[in-house]
């Protein structure tokens, strides 16, 4: 987790551990949503990182792949390590028996928006809506 | 929404340059292959080669072939040459002017117009070859079929 922690940081400029260590925990104990955590390694440090998890009828859906997080150090970017790690969730994905990926991120986020897009994935059924209290209190 | 002709007609050159990078495609070929005017595309493709995005050369054998990284060159890149994408992006009345109706019917056009962008600009050149290869409408289509035909059987 550490090193994960770091790329985190790296790429973020944030320090998250409690984050991190909560979705550790969480991951270990709850065998109703399974998670997966592959990571890429090279020159004996992790480089890169997938995390995903089949959740079942969120939103009303049938269960379904989600991303909820994907980092690749910025040195080892354009290589192919996104793709393998992507296309190795997926094929965890599919193995649990689930026939479809989904994720969300920033829309700002172009980098991210891009890699996903580049990957096959489209705009799928939900629209994000969100509220900021003090505004409409 | 809907793409004006010059930004679509840009769009098709540069997808098939992007596909045929070996070698140089003439303004009239990719025409052809299109149905479109090869006139209004000599003018796009003379547009796309002052933006940097193509390249053409005169002559026997001459044409013109993509110069622009098609794994970088996005969807917004090439409309954008042609035609403002965001619309209603800094079109905003000062508060002081606008009336509550238009400010709240531009926050939402503004929101639709983010959306948008970031759809546009989230899509490469060669993301989009990879769409046209897969050819997901097929699929698509065989499940709005075959959706037809179970409300026809009920």
């Amino acid at each position: 987790m550490p090193e994960m922690v770091k790329i985190d940081e790296e790429i973020s400029g944030m320090e998250k551990r409690g984050y991190w260590k909560d979705i550790f925990v969480r991951g270990r104990g709850n065998s109703r949503s399974p998670r997966f955590l592959l990571v890429a390694e090279a020159e004996n440090h992790i480089q890169g990182f997938i995390f995903g998890e089949i959740r079942a009828w969120e939103f009303g859906e049938p269960p379904c792949g989600w991303v909820f997080a994907i980092q690749i150090r910025p040195k080892m970017r354009l290589q192919g390590i996104g793709t393998h790690l992507f296309a190795a969730l997926c094929d965890a994905f599919r193995h649990a028996g689930v026939t479809k990926v989904r994720t969300i991120m920033a829309r700002d986020n172009h980098l991210v928006l891009s890699f996903f897009r580049s990957q096959g994935l489209m705009a799928g059924p939900f629209i994000e809506l969100e509220m900021t209290f003090d505004e409409n209190v | 929404m809907k793409l004006q002709k010059a930004s679509s007609f840009a769009l098709f050159a540069v997808l098939e340059l992007a596909a045929n990078r070996a070698r140089q495609l003439s303004g009239v070929e990719i025409a052809e292959k299109y149905g479109i005017s090869a006139h209004h595309l000599a003018k796009v493709l003379r547009d796309l080669g002052r933006a940097g995005i193509v390249d053409g050369a005169r002559g026997v054998g001459g044409g013109y072939r993509l110069i622009a990284n098609p794994k970088r060159l996005t969807l917004l890149d090439v409309i954008q040459v042609f035609e403002p994408v965001a619309a209603h992006a800094g079109a905003t009345k000062s508060s002081k002017t606008a009336t509550d109706a238009e400010s709240a019917l531009r926050m939402i056009l503004d929101e639709l117009d983010d959306h948008t962008v970031a759809t546009f600009r989230s899509i490469t050149i060669s993301t989009m070859l990879k769409l046209m290869a897969r050819k997901p409408w097929t699929r698509l289509a065989r499940l709005s079929r075959s959706a037809r035909t179970v409300v026809a059987r009920a």
